[in-house]
């Protein structure tokens, strides 16, 4: 636990936050600039499983949530990346490294209008082909 | 003139005889052989997470539980444990039992479907039926603790809400019994079966570190020998008072991938019986009042692997966002390292090796660069069959003999 603890801390100036909520749940804060370096930190150099991806329309900011498991210590990582640019919000994809990545940020793309930038493969994963362009079900402003 | 080459496209879906959902496999292929894979999928997306949204804390379970029949008691465990960790609820010991009595019923039942389906698909309609059969009485027993045979609807945040009846247990134990007693001798049969060797060893090939970068869970992950299974790493419920292991395999073949199934059925039955003779006394629900704002992610180990659920609150009593990830999710990708290279006769099955959900919906099509059908659903799966006939014949086994 104090080995990941350590491994974490290594990225720091990358991060907003470390919080911490418990042994087994902790949530890397960043900005949406500095989530692709995290991302491959964690995946690369510290040998983390992705798990999936949440996209979440908040108030004033989107987020995308970047799950991963240790499972040498069952510790869920969880990066949280804001996009606070609501009118086009873009983060850089990680696909290119990670494959496991590709179904998940189409989906998020599909959903919540994010663009993924630099995937190799954008097209609609969720959504049907007649579905009108612009409308993002998982947006608040989509009546449930 | 300059004729452009067509590479001629083989279509599995959008009804794909080996889902559960409607799913499109484009196979490109040179001759016999599969050179590349496009999948297409969610034509039939209900919006669930969408859904929950509008749904209080409490009704969430029963609509999850509709995710999948299969896995219609990890995908609500999931959920609620991560409720129960946003709001610092804890079941009462007798709850977490129950949870797990019931996750292991349902693997074993699942591993039972999945080895029936796959002696389906390369002809061996024997052990179709018969593992079917031993099936059976997983789910009386479940229909017997739950009320359901599947969509158990059992677990809510802060316990279950059927308890197994002390008096039931006995009766489940003896059942126990003839169920693993079928198992070993369907498991004997699959493992010593030559022609099995010939026509599961070395297909569909999932290298250990294709594995790692499509992130792939559960037997899938473990029969390419990474050892993963969050039962052991991040243990919920009552896995971590019982004694088991957690069943690996290296090759990363459809025959690795069977045996993993197969070994961890026993797991499961003798994680059951543990759980029964252990059982604690006492209430499996604990009161819940509110919700409080915050996020927390929930897993278990589903028999496909680890389903994941994440769920945000904000004091309501409804969930402001609630993620599902299902483990055939991060599965199905991997086909593009498994199938690649594959004969077109190892489509079918290294497509059913890592136990998408299944459907009886049937229609497979064949079809050329210029979109003309050339071949369908029942050319595809005969092609399977006529390849372990071929082998039956080359080395000359004996039937396979199962019994009641």
């Amino acid at each position: 636990m104090q080995e990941l603890d350590k491994r974490l801390s290594e990225i720091k100036d990358k991060l907003i936050e470390i919080e911490r909520k418990s042994d087994k749940r902790i949530y890397l804060l960043c900005e949406a600039e500095n989530a692709y370096a995290v991302n491959k930190f964690l995946f690369e150099d510290v040998g983390c499983r992705f798990v999936i991806a949440t996209g979440i329309d908040s108030d004033d900011c989107f987020e995308v949530l970047y799950h991963y498991s240790n499972d040498e210590t069952g510790c869920v990582i969880t990066i949280k990346a804001f996009i606070r640019d609501r009118q086009g919000p873009a983060i850089e994809s990680i696909t290119p490294f990670l494959p496991a990545a590709e179904w998940i940020e189409r989906e998020i793309h599909d959903m919540l209008g994010i663009d993924f930038k630099n995937h190799p493969n954008l097209r609609r994963l969720i959504l049907a082909d007649d579905w009108p362009a612009g409308v993002y079900p998982l947006r608040k402003e989509v009546k449930k | 003139m300059k004729q452009t080459v067509r590479k001629p496209v083989l279509a599995v879906g959008p009804f794909h005889p080996l889902q559960e959902e409607m799913e499109f496999f484009q196979l490109t292929i040179d001759g016999e052989k599969v050179t590349d894979i496009d999948v297409r999928l969610s034509y039939n997306h209900r919006g669930i997470e969408k859904i929950s949204e509008s749904l209080q804390f409490d009704q969430v379970p029963f609509l999850i539980s509709r995710i999948c029949g299969i896995c219609s008691a990890s995908h609500p465990l999931a959920y609620v444990q991560a409720v129960e960790e946003l709001a610092g609820i804890k079941p009462p010991e007798r709850a977490l039992y129950v949870r797990t009595i019931i996750n292991e019923l349902e693997r074993i039942h699942s591993h039972l479907l999945w080895v029936g389906l796959a002696g389906h698909f390369i002809g061996y309609d024997t052990v179709f039926m018969w593992a079917w059969k031993y099936r059976e009485p997983v789910l009386d027993l479940l229909e017997e603790i739950t009320g359901n045979r599947n969509n158990y609807g059992n677990v809510r945040v802060g316990g279950c809400r059927e308890d197994v009846p002390n008096e039931t247990i006995p009766k489940i134990l003896k059942e126990l019994d003839t169920i693993e007693k079928k198992t070993e001798m369907l498991t004997k049969a699959v493992l010593d079966d030559p022609i099995l060797h010939a026509r599961l060893k070395g297909v569909g090939v999932l290298r250990r570190e294709d594995a790692i970068k499509y992130a792939v869970v559960g037997p899938t992950a473990r029969a390419s020998g990474i050892g993963i299974d969050v039962r052991r790493d991040d243990p919920y419920a009552a896995y971590a008072d019982l004694d088991w292991k957690v069943i690996t395999q290296s090759e990363g073949d459809v025959f690795a991938k069977a045996v993993v199934r197969l070994l961890e059925t026993f797991e499961s039955i003798k994680m059951v019986r543990q759980a029964l003779n252990k059982l604690p006394n006492g209430p499996v629900a604990v009161e819940v009042k509110e919700i409080p704002p915050g996020e927390a992610v929930g897993r278990a180990e589903a028999p496909r692997g680890e389903t994941f659920h994440y769920v945000r609150s904000d004091g309501g009593n409804r969930p402001i966002r609630h993620k599902v990830r299902a483990p055939s999710y991060v599965n199905v990708p991997s086909f593009k390292a498994s199938c690649i290279g594959q004969e077109i006769a190892d489509v079918t099955i290294t497509l059913a090796a890592v136990d998408p959900c299944y459907s009886c919906t049937e229609r497979v099509a064949v079809v050329d660069g210029c979109g003309n059908i050339v071949r369908d659903s029942d050319v595809l799966l005969q092609l399977s069959r006529e390849k372990t006939a071929r082998l039956q014949k080359e080395i000359g086994a004996p039937e396979l003999k199962l019994e009641d």
